[in-house]
């Protein structure tokens, strides 16, 4: 038997099934629009965007590993390192901060024990500073994990949340 | 229609699509810039080039402004110098200043512009920026923390290289220049990234630190490597090369180098540069002066011809020496009554001698090769072989040009390829005879009569197909033969297809010059001239039917002849073998003379590349210890054998007397007149594919160190596919045990699923498989356990 | 997962849009499905078009008539843009919508889009029809990952029904239109780096010209317009252009939705006239938080020049008003600030968001955001020098107006506006090392 020297970096074929859907939104030429779409569904499946990861994506849709590695870095909402079980990214923009998204992250800080661009040591949350989220009027507003988005998070609301989220 | 434009009061007409930069270059007015590149396309990220334009609320920049019919431009206005220097202070206010300890200092286009456009002190007082270094490999030194974030390099990757090995991630004030993590550029053509960088960010590695710029004399010279002949400017300290750079030639190698052009230069100091004349006395070396060696060499010469008779005395040489080395090395021979000499050295297949008309040139010009819109190139490790004809097929690839491909192995081209046919070596003719078929068909016209017989009884299939009926709806359609075609067992019999191939589809053939003077050595008749009814020997024969005298110029037998095996036994047996060389090598088993010969940058000489341009150049260093140049030996030995026509003063003499005074391209024909006889192949059983690995190809580029560490100076291994590969039994870790010709060798092995069924890829030319036979003779294949290596 | 925390965040208000509502008018919260929509009188733009076989020229003619401007930010009539698109240009063609929404202060896109998404299906289904374009795009910001979702959704049943695919309710016109989402870059708002993110790559914008009319996505002729702009185009069609352009003022035509944030009692969308007194704004959201006293405003999103409260209170809310006042309307983003607040805390997190977000391509934005944002930084530390406040300016001359982008601008004028009014405050700040209002945010 010849064992592979690493493990086979792929995605689960439910993942490919949904990045083969992305692709077929383009022209058949133009595969690499699905990129961004690509490393989310990568994302998701495997926590975080390793350098075996994203050599996959840049595989499967034909593009330098270069090019991928480029996108991944110039989105905020990728993650080149491994992240908690519960990314939170908080807005504290400026119209945000007016309503009260700097106590709320000043909070959030005391809660976890961690700073921003920091991960608890039980792996549970790493928590993220992010810029306008497009939904000022809801401050202070949190993502978790990337796509789901809470909204008007008093302090109540963010203990209930962190006792939520295991 | 052209547009009227004024830039700083001067009127000109430019045509329509001009930016304002043509426009001011036309003008001969310089706008400052730095990520604008005439070859490259515009990025407008510097900011450096902002001109005030009438009318406009704000300064433009005139690398990517349109010119519109009327536009008055000033670009030394106040509001156009506020810009520029307004760019030029953000530009500084992250970079390092350390131009004292930075290798382009003296040469940086941001401490010129500077000078001219920045502020004596500077006003920004927070903290700099500093950008982790990184690794490109063992060409090109980084220091990112100078890099203006121009994106030349990455563009240069994506437009001319074919290939994004560079990438800027990150972004703001935190984007930087890449490779993916851990792996470092591998392109043939990387080096040029160096000249591209307009700061200190990317330099070259081997060159660091090694001289400042106003140290250097600049001195034009010609590459003598591949059949280009790129035009470059070697940069001289204290008589040593310390640098090549290309020299601007638009119609030969435009402002690039190749990597082998551009490192090959650290040969030229290695320490395996044979220095002084050495004569073997009683089995022992001694250094000797030239006197004694070449009083040697005329008297020995001359007791083989007497003994044995004057067809006993050979002489090979290799296609890098220049035109008047290679003159005077058929004179000698001829002068002595053999007519033994040759420079085709991996060529296996003389078939054609005496039926061609004219020399194997590329049939037509460099520049016209950008033009053609459908190009068959059968036999061709492209890119390696000829990087800057694959860069000007890969860039009109990128428009009109639909490339076709024949060949035994599928490697990535870095360009669109059309269509391909990939087959075994034995099973090239075959294919080839296919496209020719359905192209006839295509046509409905008949096939020439020459290979009717090896076209009528082919079956075409549905990749020959595709590649004739593009081949037949093109307007401008060449058929080329790479080097491996060349090399062929078969060469002849593609020669002829390709020829009847061309006839048919109304389009041109030609052949991608191996050598600095592949066509040099032709023009010359640097080869047997067997229409003159001599009884001589090519190449092969001399190898094959053992001579008594060898003179060797500048030739390695195990690395540069076809059948590496046969050379050695050759050169073994012989009573006399004369090695002229620049270095030290091999020969020092066998032969009983060694000469100091200049390389290139030491003497002056002529080549002709494969276009049939005569390019001249002059030494630009004198020669190391007692080195002198090939052609004043061998005008030297001319005299010592009491031969006539050996008063030559000068290069320039020997090179009116061989070529004539014009310095016109020499007028060439490659058309074969007859029908070569056929080689009959076996076609069974397992084939190799030998390939000379671009770092090996020449005594220069096998020494310089820099190059060698690259992935292709990597030592060879033998490439199958996976069927093979399992039938073999192979697995992690094994070696293979190769046997061909009466030899061996053990190499690594690697699966690569491209490679036709039954065959090995295994280069040539380089020690690991020089104890192997020819790749026509019989090889058989044997697992060589390895130990298991742990998955990791 | 199943959080107990989820959307809507704040109790749906059935008047939350106002009275003047049409793109939101009968909005609740609950509606947005297609049944929803179409007993709102969804789709009845479409239909017209094709029962009444309204030609392409007629369509683009209303849109002209109703004086429409682009609500993404810098206000370019749709039907004078909608004209530039070469019709019988043979190759593709491609339409895009821009939700990108990334503008601080500004989320009235994610509200069209989560609460009523088929008005922008068919704005764009007209828009499509107009240019003669085959093929669709709506980008969302990929922060609001569910509404891009609930769109996807939308989409699914458009297509169910015939309102987009191919043979568009029995015609002859085939659209296709799919969403694309971002992934956090406030630069892919800008309509190049939109296009480049679109193709798969950076969001680095593009140097203009070309414009996308001749060279877009994948190079072909591409119209883009902001959600908010598709979503009007139903209303006009039905209405007529005429109709919306009376609701508004001439030149600034139609209502438009604002989205009030900072120190209001209700943070919200509106949807007004345009030509609405801003203290009429002010009170629909409910006035300021706890009755404190008005300070400043930033009007149309955060890149625009702030502007003091007396001079706020005194200007209509339309395009040339604001204009008027000194500062642009953009993407129609209030930001309203008390007295409490501090000027160079305000101007340094604002300048933080640009030095983050600057794609990094040209020189003047990748070097002059941080610069800038340095100082700020150094000057709301109690580290700033007596030469800072000019130095900022003369950083932000030499970035604005030389960048490929507008970001450079948009970086750029908050700085000369903060300094220009509040230059006291900044002075306060560098002369005593502290801050000149209470304690902040
Ligand atoms: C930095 C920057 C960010 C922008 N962000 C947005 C945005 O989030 N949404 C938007 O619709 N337009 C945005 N724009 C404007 C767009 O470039 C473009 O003008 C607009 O999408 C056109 O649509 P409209 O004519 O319908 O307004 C931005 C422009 C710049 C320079
Ligand atoms: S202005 Fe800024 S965001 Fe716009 S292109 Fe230049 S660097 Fe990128
Ligand atoms: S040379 Fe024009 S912007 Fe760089």
């Amino acid at each position: 038997m010849n064992a592979p020297a690493v493990a086979i970096i792929g995605l689960s074929p439910e993942s490919l099934a949904k990045i083969d859907k992305a692709v077929a939104k383009y022209p058949p030429q133009e595969k690499q629009s699905a990129v961004m779409a690509a490393l989310t569904v990568a994302q998701d499946e495997k926590g975080w965007l390793s350098t075996e990861t994203m050599d996959f994506v840049a595989q499967y849709l034909d593009m330098p590993p270069v090019a991928v590695y480029e996108v991944a870095t110039f989105y905020t909402m990728y993650d080149l390192k491994p992240v908690g079980r519960h990314k939170l990214t908080i807005c504290t923009n400026l119209p945000c901060a007016l309503q009260g998204a700097t106590n709320a992250a000043e909070y959030l800080k005391q809660k976890l024990g961690i700073g921003f661009g920091e991960t608890t040591p039980d792996g549970r949350f790493t928590l993220k500073e992010g810029e306008c989220m497009g939904a000022c009027g809801d401050a202070p507003v949190l993502i978790r994990n990337n796509k789901q988005m809470l909204c008007a998070m008093s302090n109540e609301k963010i203990d209930k949340l962190i006792g939520e989220l295991k | 229609m052209p547009l009227e434009i004024e830039i700083d009061g001067q009127k000109l007409e430019v045509p329509d699509g001009s930016t304002v930069m043509d426009a001011a270059r036309l003008a001969n007015i310089y706008v400052p810039h730095f990520c604008y590149h005439r070859k490259l396309s515009i990025a407008a990220n510097c900011r450096m080039c902002l001109v005030q334009v009438e009318k406009a609320p704000k300064p433009l920049p005139a690398c990517a402004t349109p010119v519109t019919n009327g536009m008055k431009v000033m670009t030394h206005s106040d509001q156009a110098v506020n810009a520029q220097k307004g760019v030029m202070e953000f530009l500084l206010i992250n970079h390092p200043l350390d131009c004292p300890i930075c290798d382009q200092g003296g040469e940086c286009q941001l401490q010129d512009l500077a000078v001219g456009y920045g502020a004596s002190g500077s006003q920004y007082e927070e903290n700099k920026r500093v950008v982790v270094n990184k690794n490109l490999g063992p060409l090109i030194s980084t220091d990112m923390t100078r890099c203006i974030h121009c994106t030349r390099c990455v563009r240069f990757g994506q437009e001319i290289a074919g290939v994004m090995e560079l990438g800027m991630i990150g972004r703001g004030e935190h984007a930087e220049i890449i490779t993916f993590v851990g792996k470092t550029v591998d392109s043939e053509l990387s080096g040029n990234v160096i000249d591209l960088c307009p700061v200190g960010a990317l330099t070259s590695k081997p060159f660091r630190y090694s001289a400042r710029t106003w140290e250097l004399t600049r001195k034009p010279s010609i590459s003598p490597h591949c059949g280009l002949g790129s035009n470059l400017t070697l940069q001289v300290k204290q008589n040593r090369v310390m640098r090549a750079l290309p020299q601007e030639n638009e119609a030969i190698n435009e402002c690039w180098i190749s990597d082998k052009d551009r490192f090959s230069y650290e040969a030229l100091n290695s320490d395996q540069r044979l220095a002084r004349p050495m004569l073997k006395q009683s089995g022992a070396w001694k250094t000797v002066d030239w006197q004694t060696a070449l009083d040697f060499v005329a008297k020995e010469l001359k007791r083989v011809a007497a003994a044995h008779g004057p067809q006993s005395i050979g002489a090979l040489a290799t296609p890098h020496q220049t035109v008047e080395e290679l003159h005077l090395l058929q004179k000698v021979v001829r002068g002595l009554g053999s007519g033994n000499v040759d420079f085709r050295l991996r060529q296996s297949d003389f078939n054609a001698d005496g039926k061609l008309a004219g020399v194997p040139w590329l049939g037509m010009s460099i520049t016209e090769v950008s033009q053609l819109d459908r190009v068959l190139v059968v036999g061709s490790t492209l890119r390696k072989d000829h990087p800057l004809i694959a860069h000007r097929l890969r860039q009109s690839a990128k428009r009109f040009l639909k490339l076709s491909v024949l060949h035994a192995v599928d490697d990535e081209l870095l360009m669109r390829v059309a269509h391909k046919s990939i087959v075994a070596p034995a099973a090239m003719v075959d294919a080839l005879a296919q496209v020719v078929k359905a192209a006839a068909a295509a046509r409905n016209s008949a096939v020439p009569e020459m290979v009717l017989a090896v076209v009528e009884k082919t079956q075409v299939t549905e990749s020959a197909q595709r590649i004739a009926a593009s081949l037949a709806d093109g307007k401008n359609v060449a058929v080329f033969l790479g080097n491996f075609a060349q090399h062929h067992v078969q060469a002849s019999q593609l020669h002829a297809l390709a020829q009847a191939l061309a006839e048919i589809i109304g389009g041109r053939f030609g052949f991608l010059g191996e050598a600095a003077n592949s066509v040099g050595g032709h023009v010359v008749n640097a080869v047997p001239m067997i229409n003159k009814s001599e009884n001589v020997a090519n190449a092969a024969q001399m190898v094959a039917n053992p001579l008594k005298a060898y003179v060797l110029l500048g030739v390695e037998p195990e690395l540069d002849m076809h059948d590496p095996r046969q050379a050695i036994a050759a050169m073994k047996q012989a009573e006399l073998v004369v090695a002229m060389s620049a270095y030290q090598h091999k020969a020092v088993d066998y032969a009983h003379v060694l000469l100091p010969i200049s390389p290139f940058t030491e003497t002056a000489g002529t080549f002709i590349n494969t276009e049939g341009r005569a390019q001249s150049f002059q030494g630009v260093v004198q020669p190391l210890g007692e080195t002198r140049p090939a052609w004043k030996v061998l005008r030297v030995l001319g005299n010592l054998l009491n031969l006539s026509g050996f008063d030559q003063q000068s290069a320039d003499d020997v090179r009116v007397e061989a070529l004539g005074k014009e310095e016109k391209i020499v007028n060439k024909n490659n058309y074969l007149l007859s029908l070569p006889a056929r080689e009959t192949t076996s076609g069974s059983g397992l084939q190799r594919i030998d390939e000379t690995p671009i770092y090996s190809a020449d005594a220069i580029a096998r020494r310089a160190p820099s190059l060698q560490k690259t992935r292709d100076g990597q030592p060879p291994v033998a490439s199958m596919n996976r069927v093979l590969a399992d039938k073999l039994g192979l697995r992690d870790g094994d070696s293979v045990r190769v046997r061909q010709g009466g030899g061996e060798a053990v190499v690594a092995y690697a699966v690569d699923d491209k490679l036709p069924g039954d065959c090995i890829r295994l280069a040539t030319a380089c020690e690991e498989t020089a104890a192997l036979g020819a790749t026509s003779t019989e090889l058989t294949l044997e697992r060589v356990a390895g130990q298991q290596k742990v998955a990791v | 997962m199943g959080l107990s925390i989820g959307l809507p965040a704040v109790p749906f208000a059935k008047d939350l849009y106002g009275p003047d509502a049409l793109i939101m008018k009968g909005i609740d919260g609950t509606n947005w499905r297609l049944k929803g929509y179409e007993s709102l009188g969804g789709y009845q733009a479409l239909r017209r078009i094709f029962n009444e076989k309204i030609t392409p020229e007629n369509v683009i003619a209303e849109v002209k008539k109703s004086a429409l401007r682009g609500r993404g930010g810098a206000g370019f009539p749709a039907g004078l843009k909608w004209s530039f698109m070469p019709r019988q240009f043979p190759g593709a063609k491609y339409l895009v919508c821009n939700s990108d929404e990334g503008e601080p202060g500004t989320f009235k896109d994610r509200d069209i889009l989560r609460y009523n998404p088929h008005s922008v299906i068919e704005g764009m289904t007209i828009a499509a029809y107009a240019m003669g374009i085959p093929v669709g795009y709506n980008y969302i910001h990929g922060e609001i990952w569910d509404v891009y979702e609930r769109f996807e959704e939308a989409l699914e049943e458009a297509r169910a029904a015939g309102y987009l695919g191919d043979k568009i309710l029995g015609s002859e016109f085939n659209f296709q239109l799919h969403a694309h989402h971002g992934f956090g870059a406030y630069i892919c708002g800008e309509e190049t780096g939109l296009l480049e993110s679109l193709e798969g790559k950076k969001g680095q914008p593009r140097f203009k010209p070309p414009f996308p009319a001749s060279f877009g996505l994948y190079g072909k002729p591409t119209t883009i317009n902001n959600t908010e702009t598709f979503a009007a185009v139903p209303w006009i069609i039905v209405n007529g252009g005429e109709a919306f352009l009376n609701m508004g003022k001439p030149n600034n035509g139609g209502t438009k939705i604002f989205s009030i944030s900072g120190d209001v009692a209700r943070p919200g969308n509106y949807e007004i006239k345009l030509g609405t007194p801003f203290p009429k704004l002010l009170e629909m959201a409910g006035g300021m938080r706890d009755g404190a006293k008005l300070k400043a405003v930033i009007p149309g999103g955060s890149s625009m020049p702030v502007l003091p409260a007396d001079i706020m209170m005194a200007t209509d809310m339309d395009y040339d008003s604001i204009a008027k006042a000194g500062s642009m309307l953009g993407s129609g983003a209030v930001i309203v600030m008390n007295e409490t607040r501090c000027m160079v805390k305000s101007l340094l997190r604002l300048s933080y968001f640009y030095y983050e977000e600057s794609c990094g391509q040209c020189t003047p934005c990748r070097e002059g955001t941080g610069w800038l944002y340095r100082m700020v930084d150094r000057i709301e530390h109690g580290k700033g020098r007596n030469e800072d406040l000019d130095q900022l300016n003369r950083v932000a001359d030499n970035i604005q107006g030389r960048t490929i982008c507008a970001l450079g601008d948009a970086a750029a004028m908050p700085v000369r506006a903060f300094i220009k009014h509040y230059r006291d405050e900044f002075q306060y700040h560098i002369d005593h090392k502290k801050c000149l209002v209470a304690p902040y945010i």
